[in-house]
Protein backbone atom coordinates (compact mmCIF):
# COMPACT_ATOMS: atom_id res chain seq x y z
CA UNK A 1 0.00 0.00 0.00
CA UNK A 2 1.29 2.97 -0.96
CA UNK A 3 0.31 6.25 0.86
CA UNK A 4 -0.86 9.67 -0.17
CA UNK A 5 2.42 11.91 -0.38
CA UNK A 6 4.97 9.01 -1.30
CA UNK A 7 7.62 9.16 -3.70
CA UNK A 8 6.94 7.11 -6.74
CA UNK A 9 7.67 6.24 -10.27
CA UNK A 10 4.64 5.34 -12.60
CA UNK A 11 4.50 3.82 -16.17
CA UNK A 12 2.13 4.64 -19.25
CA UNK A 13 1.92 4.09 -22.91
CA UNK A 14 2.44 6.89 -24.45
CA UNK A 15 1.90 5.54 -28.02
CA UNK A 16 0.89 2.30 -28.56
CA UNK A 17 2.51 0.61 -31.49
CA UNK A 18 -0.47 1.74 -33.96
CA UNK A 19 0.32 5.54 -33.15
CA UNK A 20 4.10 5.88 -33.38
CA UNK A 21 5.83 7.40 -36.42
CA UNK A 22 5.51 5.07 -39.40
CA UNK A 23 9.27 5.26 -40.29
CA UNK A 24 10.83 2.87 -37.97
CA UNK A 25 12.68 -0.21 -37.90
CA UNK A 26 10.67 -3.09 -37.92
CA UNK A 27 11.77 -4.54 -34.24
CA UNK A 28 10.87 -0.66 -33.27
CA UNK A 29 7.64 -0.34 -34.56
CA UNK A 30 5.60 -3.22 -32.89
CA UNK A 31 6.60 -1.96 -29.91
CA UNK A 32 4.95 0.91 -28.13
CA UNK A 33 6.93 4.00 -26.92
CA UNK A 34 7.14 3.92 -23.02
CA UNK A 35 7.00 6.46 -20.45
CA UNK A 36 8.10 6.39 -16.88
CA UNK A 37 8.49 9.29 -14.31
CA UNK A 38 8.56 10.12 -10.92
CA UNK A 39 6.37 12.44 -8.43
CA UNK A 40 4.69 12.61 -5.20
CA UNK A 41 1.13 10.20 -4.83
CA UNK A 42 -1.75 12.32 -5.24
CA UNK A 43 -3.70 9.69 -3.40
CA UNK A 44 -3.18 6.20 -1.29
CA UNK A 45 -2.63 3.30 -3.80
CA UNK A 46 -1.60 -0.26 -4.75
CA UNK A 47 1.50 -1.34 -6.74
CA UNK A 48 -0.54 -1.62 -9.91
CA UNK A 49 -3.48 0.73 -9.82
CA UNK A 50 -3.53 3.85 -12.03
CA UNK A 51 -2.73 6.94 -10.55
CA UNK A 52 -1.67 10.36 -10.62
CA UNK A 53 1.35 11.83 -9.87
CA UNK A 54 2.76 15.22 -8.88
CA UNK A 55 6.28 15.56 -10.29
CA UNK A 56 9.27 17.34 -9.87
CA UNK A 57 8.48 20.34 -11.71
CA UNK A 58 4.73 20.28 -10.37
CA UNK A 59 3.26 18.74 -13.18
CA UNK A 60 0.43 16.26 -12.74
CA UNK A 61 1.29 12.82 -14.34
CA UNK A 62 -1.15 9.93 -15.16
CA UNK A 63 0.22 5.98 -15.16
CA UNK A 64 -0.08 3.08 -13.39
CA UNK A 65 2.02 2.66 -10.19
CA UNK A 66 5.34 0.56 -10.49
CA UNK A 67 7.65 1.35 -7.44
CA UNK A 68 7.51 3.34 -3.98
CA UNK A 69 10.53 5.12 -2.95
CA UNK A 70 12.29 4.32 -6.23
CA UNK A 71 16.25 4.16 -6.29
CA UNK A 72 19.05 3.69 -8.11
CA UNK A 73 20.27 0.50 -9.27
CA UNK A 74 23.42 1.16 -11.79
CA UNK A 75 26.64 0.44 -10.66
CA UNK A 76 30.72 -0.10 -11.11
CA UNK A 77 29.30 -3.64 -12.97
CA UNK A 78 30.85 -6.80 -12.35
CA UNK A 79 34.46 -7.90 -12.71
CA UNK A 80 35.63 -7.66 -15.57
CA UNK A 81 39.14 -9.49 -16.01
CA UNK A 82 40.34 -7.68 -19.31
CA UNK A 83 40.93 -4.46 -17.18
CA UNK A 84 43.78 -6.31 -15.32
CA UNK A 85 45.62 -7.61 -17.95
CA UNK A 86 45.40 -4.06 -19.59
CA UNK A 87 46.70 -2.75 -16.39
CA UNK A 88 49.51 -5.24 -16.10
CA UNK A 89 50.63 -4.69 -20.33
CA UNK A 90 50.69 -1.16 -20.16
CA UNK A 91 53.24 -0.83 -16.49
CA UNK A 92 54.89 -3.63 -18.34
CA UNK A 93 55.67 -1.44 -21.48
CA UNK A 94 55.91 1.75 -19.85
CA UNK A 95 58.02 1.32 -16.50
CA UNK A 96 59.35 -2.56 -17.58
CA UNK A 97 57.34 -4.41 -15.05
CA UNK A 98 58.10 -4.34 -11.21
CA UNK A 99 61.94 -2.74 -12.05
CA UNK B 1 -11.05 23.33 -26.23
CA UNK B 2 -8.22 21.08 -25.84
CA UNK B 3 -5.39 20.33 -28.14
CA UNK B 4 -4.95 16.95 -29.66
CA UNK B 5 -2.40 15.45 -28.42
CA UNK B 6 -1.53 12.53 -31.32
CA UNK B 7 1.34 12.02 -32.72
CA UNK B 8 0.66 13.71 -36.01
CA UNK B 9 -1.57 16.80 -34.40
CA UNK B 10 1.41 17.80 -32.42
CA UNK B 11 4.15 17.54 -34.89
CA UNK B 12 2.20 19.32 -37.08
CA UNK B 13 2.28 21.92 -34.59
CA UNK B 14 6.24 22.25 -33.91
CA UNK B 15 6.87 25.32 -36.16
CA UNK B 16 4.46 27.42 -33.33
CA UNK B 17 5.56 24.97 -30.53
CA UNK B 18 9.19 26.05 -31.08
CA UNK B 19 8.71 29.75 -31.37
CA UNK B 20 7.25 29.92 -28.30
CA UNK B 21 10.03 27.98 -26.48
CA UNK B 22 13.23 30.05 -27.99
CA UNK B 23 11.47 32.88 -28.10
CA UNK B 24 13.00 33.46 -32.25
CA UNK B 25 11.74 32.91 -35.40
CA UNK B 26 14.20 31.47 -37.42
CA UNK B 27 12.68 32.70 -40.30
CA UNK B 28 14.00 35.22 -40.39
CA UNK B 29 17.37 34.06 -41.04
CA UNK B 30 15.82 31.59 -44.24
CA UNK B 31 16.17 33.65 -47.50
CA UNK B 32 13.43 31.83 -49.16
CA UNK B 33 16.08 29.74 -51.02
CA UNK B 34 17.82 26.74 -50.10
CA UNK B 35 20.38 28.98 -47.95
CA UNK B 36 20.04 30.84 -44.80
CA UNK B 37 22.09 33.33 -43.31
CA UNK B 38 24.40 31.08 -40.72
CA UNK B 39 26.17 34.07 -39.32
CA UNK B 40 23.27 35.90 -38.52
CA UNK B 41 21.66 33.25 -36.64
CA UNK B 42 24.78 32.86 -34.95
CA UNK B 43 25.06 36.85 -34.14
CA UNK B 44 21.39 36.30 -33.00
CA UNK B 45 22.35 35.71 -29.31
CA UNK B 46 23.40 39.04 -28.76
CA UNK B 47 26.68 37.87 -27.02
CA UNK B 48 30.17 38.80 -27.69
CA UNK B 49 32.71 36.38 -26.43
CA UNK B 50 33.67 38.50 -23.61
CA UNK B 51 30.29 38.38 -22.43
CA UNK B 52 29.46 34.51 -22.86
CA UNK B 53 32.63 33.99 -20.75
CA UNK B 54 31.02 36.52 -18.18
CA UNK B 55 27.65 34.85 -18.03
CA UNK B 56 29.88 31.15 -17.74
CA UNK B 57 32.16 32.65 -15.12
CA UNK B 58 29.28 33.64 -12.89
CA UNK B 59 28.52 30.04 -12.40
CA UNK B 60 31.96 28.93 -12.09
CA UNK B 61 32.19 27.47 -15.92
CA UNK B 62 35.08 27.38 -17.93
CA UNK B 63 38.32 28.33 -17.70
CA UNK B 64 39.04 24.40 -16.74
CA UNK B 65 42.66 23.08 -17.02
CA UNK B 66 44.69 21.84 -19.64
CA UNK B 67 46.17 18.61 -17.88
CA UNK B 68 49.77 17.40 -19.46
CA UNK B 69 49.03 13.30 -20.47
CA UNK B 70 53.22 12.70 -20.17
CA UNK B 71 52.67 9.26 -19.87
CA UNK B 72 51.02 8.76 -22.63
CA UNK B 73 52.86 10.96 -24.59
CA UNK B 74 55.76 8.77 -23.54
CA UNK B 75 53.57 5.64 -24.85
CA UNK B 76 52.64 7.25 -27.65
CA UNK B 77 56.56 7.42 -28.52
CA UNK B 78 57.44 4.17 -28.42
CA UNK B 79 55.51 3.49 -31.70
CA UNK B 80 55.63 6.47 -33.56
CA UNK B 81 59.22 6.85 -35.78
CA UNK B 82 62.00 8.62 -34.21
CA UNK B 83 61.41 12.38 -34.07
CA UNK B 84 57.61 11.99 -33.85
CA UNK B 85 55.17 11.81 -30.94
CA UNK B 86 53.55 15.07 -30.69
CA UNK B 87 52.56 15.53 -26.78
CA UNK B 88 48.97 15.04 -25.23
CA UNK B 89 47.02 17.30 -23.88
CA UNK B 90 43.61 17.25 -22.50
CA UNK B 91 41.40 19.88 -21.46
CA UNK B 92 39.84 18.89 -18.27
CA UNK B 93 35.79 19.75 -18.55
CA UNK B 94 35.29 17.06 -16.26
CA UNK B 95 35.90 20.87 -13.56
CA UNK B 96 33.36 22.27 -14.93
CA UNK B 97 30.37 22.12 -12.70
CA UNK B 98 28.05 19.03 -13.80
CA UNK B 99 31.06 17.41 -14.48
CA UNK B 100 31.74 17.96 -18.82
CA UNK B 101 32.02 20.41 -21.48
CA UNK B 102 28.44 20.66 -21.47
CA UNK B 103 27.64 23.15 -18.70
CA UNK B 104 29.19 26.27 -21.50
CA UNK B 105 26.17 25.35 -23.74
CA UNK B 106 23.69 25.06 -21.05
CA UNK B 107 25.17 28.62 -19.27
CA UNK B 108 24.40 30.38 -22.28
CA UNK B 109 20.61 28.77 -22.72
CA UNK B 110 19.93 29.12 -19.34
CA UNK B 111 21.02 32.69 -19.03
CA UNK B 112 19.01 33.25 -22.01
CA UNK B 113 16.29 31.83 -20.34
CA UNK B 114 15.54 33.57 -17.46
CA UNK B 115 16.39 37.18 -18.92
CA UNK B 116 13.37 36.51 -21.05
CA UNK B 117 11.14 35.48 -18.14
CA UNK B 118 10.36 31.55 -18.79
CA UNK B 119 10.13 30.15 -15.65
CA UNK B 120 11.46 26.53 -16.51
CA UNK B 121 13.92 24.85 -19.19
CA UNK B 122 13.74 21.73 -20.76
CA UNK B 123 16.31 19.83 -22.89
CA UNK B 124 15.94 16.41 -25.00
CA UNK B 125 18.61 14.60 -23.92
CA UNK B 126 20.26 11.03 -22.72
CA UNK B 127 23.43 12.52 -22.26
CA UNK B 128 25.20 15.14 -20.12
CA UNK B 129 23.29 18.17 -21.95
CA UNK B 130 20.86 17.08 -19.62
CA UNK B 131 23.04 17.19 -16.20
CA UNK B 132 24.09 20.53 -17.59
CA UNK B 133 20.89 22.36 -17.90
CA UNK B 134 19.82 20.36 -14.52
CA UNK B 135 22.87 22.02 -12.64
CA UNK B 136 22.27 25.74 -14.52
CA UNK B 137 18.23 25.71 -14.11
CA UNK B 138 19.45 24.66 -9.99
CA UNK B 139 21.87 27.65 -9.84
CA UNK B 140 19.68 29.92 -11.51
CA UNK B 141 16.71 29.09 -10.07
CA UNK B 142 14.56 27.67 -12.94
CA UNK B 143 12.58 24.41 -13.35
CA UNK B 144 13.93 21.73 -15.43
CA UNK B 145 12.67 18.88 -17.43
CA UNK B 146 14.89 16.13 -19.11
CA UNK B 147 13.55 14.02 -21.28
CA UNK B 148 16.05 11.20 -22.00
CA UNK B 149 15.39 7.85 -24.89
CA UNK B 150 16.77 5.43 -21.73
CA UNK B 151 15.05 1.83 -21.77
CA UNK B 152 14.75 -0.59 -24.74
CA UNK B 153 11.03 -2.36 -24.67
CA UNK B 154 11.90 -4.61 -21.99
CA UNK B 155 12.56 -2.16 -19.48
CA UNK B 156 16.15 -2.57 -19.71
CA UNK B 157 18.23 0.56 -19.38
CA UNK B 158 21.70 1.56 -20.56
CA UNK B 159 23.67 2.37 -17.45
CA UNK B 160 24.88 5.19 -18.62
CA UNK B 161 21.85 7.05 -19.44
CA UNK B 162 21.03 5.43 -15.83
CA UNK B 163 23.23 7.71 -14.33
CA UNK B 164 22.68 11.11 -15.99
CA UNK B 165 18.92 10.65 -14.91
CA UNK B 166 20.22 10.78 -11.75
CA UNK B 167 22.34 13.55 -11.64
CA UNK B 168 19.98 15.34 -13.35
CA UNK B 169 17.24 14.58 -10.53
CA UNK B 170 20.23 15.37 -7.55
CA UNK B 171 19.56 18.75 -9.59
CA UNK B 172 16.16 19.38 -8.65
CA UNK B 173 15.07 18.29 -12.30
CA UNK B 174 12.52 16.06 -13.33
CA UNK B 175 13.24 13.40 -15.68
CA UNK B 176 10.96 11.68 -18.16
CA UNK B 177 12.41 8.20 -19.41
CA UNK B 178 11.38 6.91 -22.73
CA UNK B 179 11.95 3.22 -24.83
CA UNK B 180 13.41 4.09 -27.71
CA UNK B 181 12.44 5.59 -31.30
CA UNK B 182 12.51 9.12 -32.54
CA UNK B 183 9.44 9.93 -31.15
CA UNK B 184 11.27 11.48 -28.20
CA UNK B 185 10.82 14.53 -30.03
CA UNK B 186 7.03 14.14 -29.83
CA UNK B 187 6.62 13.84 -26.01
CA UNK B 188 9.35 16.61 -25.98
CA UNK B 189 7.32 19.14 -27.90
CA UNK B 190 3.89 17.85 -26.47
CA UNK B 191 4.99 18.37 -22.70
CA UNK B 192 6.78 21.69 -23.83
CA UNK B 193 3.54 23.27 -25.18
CA UNK B 194 2.29 22.25 -22.02
CA UNK B 195 4.46 23.98 -19.84
CA UNK B 196 5.59 26.89 -21.98
CA UNK B 197 9.10 26.46 -20.63
CA UNK B 198 12.61 27.52 -22.49
CA UNK B 199 13.88 24.94 -25.19
CA UNK B 200 17.56 24.92 -24.29
CA UNK B 201 17.93 23.05 -27.09
CA UNK B 202 21.73 22.15 -27.48
CA UNK B 203 21.45 22.92 -31.07
CA UNK B 204 20.06 26.72 -30.62
CA UNK B 205 23.17 29.72 -31.46
CA UNK B 206 23.38 29.77 -26.97
CA UNK B 207 23.99 25.93 -27.14
CA UNK B 208 27.08 27.14 -29.81
CA UNK B 209 28.02 30.50 -28.97
CA UNK B 210 28.64 28.46 -25.05
CA UNK B 211 31.25 26.31 -27.08
CA UNK B 212 33.54 29.48 -28.46
CA UNK B 213 35.12 29.81 -25.15
CA UNK B 214 36.58 26.83 -25.03
CA UNK B 215 38.27 26.75 -28.29
CA UNK B 216 39.22 30.12 -27.60
CA UNK B 217 40.51 29.15 -23.89
CA UNK B 218 42.38 26.19 -25.58
CA UNK B 219 44.53 28.57 -28.14
CA UNK B 220 45.19 31.28 -24.75
CA UNK B 221 45.78 28.67 -22.82
CA UNK B 222 48.54 26.71 -24.71
CA UNK B 223 49.79 29.96 -25.58
CA UNK B 224 50.61 30.57 -22.25
CA UNK B 225 52.03 27.44 -21.16
CA UNK B 226 53.69 26.29 -24.54
CA UNK B 227 54.20 29.79 -26.58
CA UNK B 228 52.74 28.15 -29.52
CA UNK B 229 49.38 27.04 -30.89
CA UNK B 230 48.45 23.04 -30.92
CA UNK B 231 49.14 21.97 -34.22
CA UNK B 232 45.67 19.17 -33.71
CA UNK B 233 42.57 19.58 -31.45
CA UNK B 234 40.51 16.51 -31.46
CA UNK B 235 36.77 17.05 -30.55
CA UNK B 236 34.85 13.80 -30.18
CA UNK B 237 32.42 13.91 -32.56
CA UNK B 238 28.16 12.88 -31.89
CA UNK B 239 25.89 16.13 -32.82
CA UNK B 240 28.56 18.21 -33.80
CA UNK B 241 28.62 21.24 -31.51
CA UNK B 242 31.72 20.73 -29.97
CA UNK B 243 33.51 20.82 -33.03
CA UNK B 244 31.52 23.78 -34.25
CA UNK B 245 31.98 25.72 -31.10
CA UNK B 246 35.20 25.09 -30.48
CA UNK B 247 36.63 25.64 -34.24
CA UNK B 248 34.94 29.14 -33.78
CA UNK B 249 36.19 29.95 -30.78
CA UNK B 250 39.75 28.86 -32.34
CA UNK B 251 38.89 31.20 -35.48
CA UNK B 252 38.32 33.83 -32.71
CA UNK B 253 41.64 33.41 -31.50
CA UNK B 254 43.66 34.04 -34.10
CA UNK B 255 44.70 29.93 -34.23
CA UNK B 256 44.07 29.62 -37.81
CA UNK B 257 46.85 26.95 -38.34
CA UNK B 258 45.26 24.49 -35.99
CA UNK B 259 43.83 21.39 -37.14
CA UNK B 260 40.06 20.20 -36.33
CA UNK B 261 39.88 16.54 -36.17
CA UNK B 262 36.15 14.72 -35.36
CA UNK B 263 36.50 11.53 -33.74
CA UNK B 264 33.65 9.15 -33.40
CA UNK B 265 33.47 5.45 -32.23
CA UNK B 266 32.72 3.31 -35.41
CA UNK B 267 29.46 1.50 -35.13
CA UNK B 268 28.23 1.33 -38.63
CA UNK B 269 25.59 -1.34 -38.93
CA UNK B 270 23.87 -0.32 -35.17
CA UNK B 271 20.36 0.96 -36.24
CA UNK B 272 20.21 3.79 -33.87
CA UNK B 273 16.26 3.85 -33.68
CA UNK B 274 16.53 -0.15 -33.23
CA UNK B 275 14.99 -1.43 -30.42
CA UNK B 276 17.06 -5.07 -30.25
CA UNK B 277 20.26 -2.78 -30.95
CA UNK B 278 19.80 -0.12 -28.57
CA UNK B 279 21.49 -1.97 -25.51
CA UNK B 280 24.35 -3.69 -28.20
CA UNK B 281 25.78 -0.67 -28.10
CA UNK B 282 28.48 -0.87 -25.65
CA UNK B 283 28.86 3.33 -25.62
CA UNK B 284 25.57 5.65 -25.72
CA UNK B 285 27.72 8.90 -27.71
CA UNK B 286 30.26 10.14 -29.99
CA UNK B 287 29.90 7.79 -32.14
CA UNK B 288 29.01 7.40 -36.01
CA UNK B 289 25.49 6.41 -35.40
CA UNK B 290 25.45 10.90 -34.07
CA UNK B 291 28.46 11.50 -35.63
CA UNK B 292 27.68 11.17 -39.71
CA UNK B 293 24.03 12.06 -39.52
CA UNK B 294 24.47 15.11 -37.97
CA UNK B 295 27.31 16.11 -40.30
CA UNK B 296 25.75 15.17 -43.17
CA UNK B 297 22.26 16.69 -42.27
CA UNK B 298 22.36 19.10 -39.34
CA UNK B 299 18.61 20.12 -39.54
CA UNK B 300 17.35 17.16 -38.84
CA UNK B 301 17.88 18.19 -34.72
CA UNK B 302 15.16 19.71 -31.96
CA UNK B 303 15.84 23.55 -33.21
CA UNK B 304 14.34 24.46 -37.47
CA UNK B 305 18.03 25.42 -38.42
CA UNK B 306 20.86 23.85 -36.14
CA UNK B 307 24.02 25.95 -34.96
CA UNK B 308 25.80 23.07 -35.15
CA UNK B 309 27.53 22.71 -38.75
CA UNK B 310 30.21 20.50 -37.70
CA UNK B 311 31.01 19.83 -41.58
CA UNK B 312 32.09 23.41 -41.76
CA UNK B 313 35.23 23.36 -39.69
CA UNK B 314 36.42 19.80 -39.38
CA UNK B 315 39.64 18.98 -41.76
CA UNK B 316 39.27 15.13 -41.19
CA UNK B 317 37.06 13.21 -39.29
CA UNK B 318 38.33 10.07 -38.33
CA UNK B 319 36.96 6.95 -36.57
CA UNK B 320 38.07 4.64 -33.83
CA UNK B 321 36.90 1.32 -32.21
CA UNK B 322 34.76 0.88 -29.02
CA UNK B 323 37.79 -1.71 -27.69
CA UNK B 324 39.94 1.13 -28.31
CA UNK B 325 38.23 4.05 -26.26
CA UNK B 326 37.91 1.02 -23.27
CA UNK B 327 41.59 0.59 -23.44
CA UNK B 328 42.69 4.20 -23.56
CA UNK B 329 40.19 4.91 -20.80
CA UNK B 330 41.88 2.23 -18.53
CA UNK B 331 45.27 3.72 -19.87
CA UNK B 332 44.12 7.52 -18.77
CA UNK B 333 43.59 6.15 -15.15
CA UNK B 334 46.67 3.86 -15.03
CA UNK B 335 49.70 5.60 -16.25
CA UNK B 336 48.25 9.58 -15.77
CA UNK B 337 46.10 9.02 -12.50
CA UNK B 338 42.80 10.42 -13.33
CA UNK B 339 39.53 8.48 -13.91
CA UNK B 340 37.40 10.36 -16.69
CA UNK B 341 35.18 9.41 -19.86
CA UNK B 342 33.71 8.03 -21.69
CA UNK B 343 33.20 10.49 -23.96
CA UNK B 344 36.27 12.81 -23.96
CA UNK B 345 38.28 9.12 -24.63
CA UNK B 346 37.12 8.56 -28.15
CA UNK B 347 39.09 11.88 -28.66
CA UNK B 348 41.90 10.46 -26.15
CA UNK B 349 41.74 6.89 -28.36
CA UNK B 350 42.10 9.09 -31.63
CA UNK B 351 44.83 11.68 -29.99
CA UNK B 352 47.17 8.51 -29.38
CA UNK B 353 47.13 7.53 -33.04
CA UNK B 354 47.24 10.99 -34.09
CA UNK B 355 50.36 12.17 -31.61
CA UNK B 356 52.40 9.71 -33.50
CA UNK B 357 51.79 11.50 -36.93
CA UNK B 358 53.48 14.66 -35.61
CA UNK B 359 56.46 15.54 -34.96
CA UNK B 360 57.37 15.71 -30.98
CA UNK B 361 57.47 19.29 -30.81
CA UNK B 362 54.34 19.87 -31.69
CA UNK B 363 50.64 19.28 -29.15
CA UNK B 364 48.10 17.80 -29.64
CA UNK B 365 44.62 18.55 -27.73
CA UNK B 366 41.92 16.69 -26.95
CA UNK B 367 38.72 19.40 -26.25
CA UNK B 368 37.37 17.93 -23.79
CA UNK B 369 37.23 15.13 -20.60
CA UNK B 370 33.74 14.76 -18.49
CA UNK B 371 33.30 13.22 -15.20
CA UNK B 372 32.92 9.39 -14.91
CA UNK B 373 31.17 7.08 -12.35
CA UNK B 374 28.76 3.91 -11.58
CA UNK B 375 27.24 3.21 -14.76
CA UNK B 376 29.49 5.38 -17.54
CA UNK B 377 32.96 3.47 -15.69
CA UNK B 378 34.86 1.40 -18.85
CA UNK B 379 34.27 -1.94 -15.82
CA UNK B 380 30.24 -1.17 -16.41
CA UNK B 381 30.57 -0.48 -19.72
CA UNK B 382 32.27 -3.81 -20.47
CA UNK B 383 30.13 -5.79 -18.19
CA UNK B 384 26.79 -4.81 -19.54
CA UNK B 385 28.24 -5.62 -23.05
CA UNK B 386 29.04 -8.85 -21.09
CA UNK B 387 25.59 -9.60 -20.00
CA UNK B 388 24.08 -8.78 -23.45
CA UNK B 389 26.09 -11.10 -25.14
CA UNK B 390 29.03 -8.89 -26.56
CA UNK B 391 31.86 -10.96 -26.96
CA UNK B 392 35.10 -9.18 -24.97
CA UNK B 393 38.69 -10.22 -26.28
CA UNK B 394 41.97 -9.02 -27.31
CA UNK B 395 42.98 -8.31 -31.07
CA UNK B 396 43.01 -5.95 -33.85
CA UNK B 397 40.28 -4.04 -33.42
CA UNK B 398 40.63 -2.74 -36.84
CA UNK B 399 40.31 -5.97 -38.70
CA UNK B 400 38.21 -7.81 -36.21
CA UNK B 401 35.78 -5.09 -34.52
CA UNK B 402 32.14 -5.78 -35.35
CA UNK B 403 29.47 -3.38 -33.32
CA UNK B 404 26.76 -5.29 -31.61
CA UNK B 405 28.78 -8.60 -31.92
CA UNK B 406 32.13 -7.94 -30.16
CA UNK B 407 34.29 -5.60 -28.80
CA UNK B 408 38.04 -6.19 -29.62
CA UNK B 409 40.23 -4.80 -26.89
CA UNK B 410 43.70 -3.50 -29.27
CA UNK B 411 45.81 -6.97 -28.00
CA UNK B 412 48.86 -4.20 -27.19
CA UNK B 413 48.61 0.05 -27.68
CA UNK B 414 50.46 -0.44 -31.32
CA UNK B 415 46.61 -1.59 -32.64
CA UNK B 416 45.09 1.41 -31.54
CA UNK B 417 45.02 3.07 -35.09
CA UNK B 418 42.24 5.84 -36.47
CA UNK B 419 40.81 5.17 -39.97
CA UNK B 420 39.92 8.49 -41.64
CA UNK B 421 36.23 8.65 -43.37
CA UNK B 422 35.63 9.95 -47.16
CA UNK B 423 35.14 13.96 -46.12
CA UNK B 424 34.30 14.18 -49.73
CA UNK B 425 31.82 11.36 -49.73
CA UNK B 426 30.28 13.06 -47.09
CA UNK B 427 30.21 16.77 -48.52
CA UNK B 428 28.44 14.68 -51.72
CA UNK B 429 25.54 12.90 -48.87
CA UNK B 430 25.61 16.56 -47.78
CA UNK B 431 24.96 18.12 -50.60
CA UNK B 432 22.47 15.11 -52.21
CA UNK B 433 20.70 15.81 -48.59
CA UNK B 434 20.42 19.14 -49.07
CA UNK B 435 19.01 19.01 -52.56
CA UNK B 436 16.61 16.53 -51.94
CA UNK B 437 14.87 18.83 -49.16
CA UNK B 438 14.99 21.95 -51.51
CA UNK B 439 13.18 19.77 -54.24
CA UNK B 440 15.73 20.07 -57.18
CA UNK B 441 19.75 19.67 -57.88
CA UNK B 442 18.87 23.10 -60.23
CA UNK B 443 20.38 25.68 -57.68
CA UNK B 444 21.79 29.60 -58.08
CA UNK B 445 24.97 30.17 -57.59
CA UNK B 446 24.12 31.88 -54.64
CA UNK B 447 22.71 28.49 -52.84
CA UNK B 448 26.00 26.84 -55.12
CA UNK B 449 28.19 29.47 -52.93
CA UNK B 450 26.06 28.39 -49.91
CA UNK B 451 26.49 24.35 -50.23
CA UNK B 452 30.29 25.32 -50.95
CA UNK B 453 30.67 26.94 -47.41
CA UNK B 454 28.20 24.39 -45.59
CA UNK B 455 30.53 21.44 -46.80
CA UNK B 456 34.26 23.21 -46.82
CA UNK B 457 34.87 23.26 -49.86
CA UNK B 458 34.54 25.16 -53.60
CA UNK B 459 32.03 26.09 -55.56
CA UNK B 460 33.69 23.88 -58.55
CA UNK B 461 33.56 21.29 -56.20
CA UNK B 462 29.64 21.71 -55.25
CA UNK B 463 28.94 21.87 -59.24
CA UNK B 464 31.02 18.92 -60.19
CA UNK B 465 28.84 16.70 -56.76
CA UNK B 466 25.76 18.51 -58.18
CA UNK B 467 26.22 17.09 -62.25
CA UNK B 468 26.87 13.88 -61.05
CA UNK B 469 23.54 13.57 -59.02
CA UNK B 470 21.11 15.13 -62.20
Amino acid sequence: MAKKGDWVRIHRVVLDAAGRNPNLPEDTAKVPLEMWVKGTLLADAEVGDEVEVETATNRIEHGTLVEVNPYYTHSYGKFVPELIQIDRQLREILFGGEE
Amino acid sequence: MALAKDYASVMGRNNEIMKEAMGLDYAQFESGKMRFDYEGLMASTGYTLEEIEKVQSATGVGNTPILELRNLTALARKYAKPGYGATILAKDEAANPSGSFKARRAACAVATAKKMGYKGVMAATSGNYGAAVASQAAMQGLKCIIVQECFDSHGVGQPEIIEKARKCEAYGAEVVQLTVGPELFYTFLSILEDTGYFNASLYSPYGIAGVETLGYEIAMQCREKYGKDPAVVVCTSAGGGMMTGTARGLIKAGATNTKCIAASIDLTGLHMASDTAFNKKSCTTGHTGFGVPYAVDPDHSDVPRSAARPLRYMERYVTVKQGDVMYITEALANLEGIERGPAGNTALAAAFSLAQELPADEYIIISETEYTGAGKHVQPQLAFARENGIEIKFGDPNAEDKPGVNIILPKDPSYIKTMDMDLDHMRKSFIKKACKKYGSFDIDEDDIAFLAEEVNSTPEFVKSVLEDLK
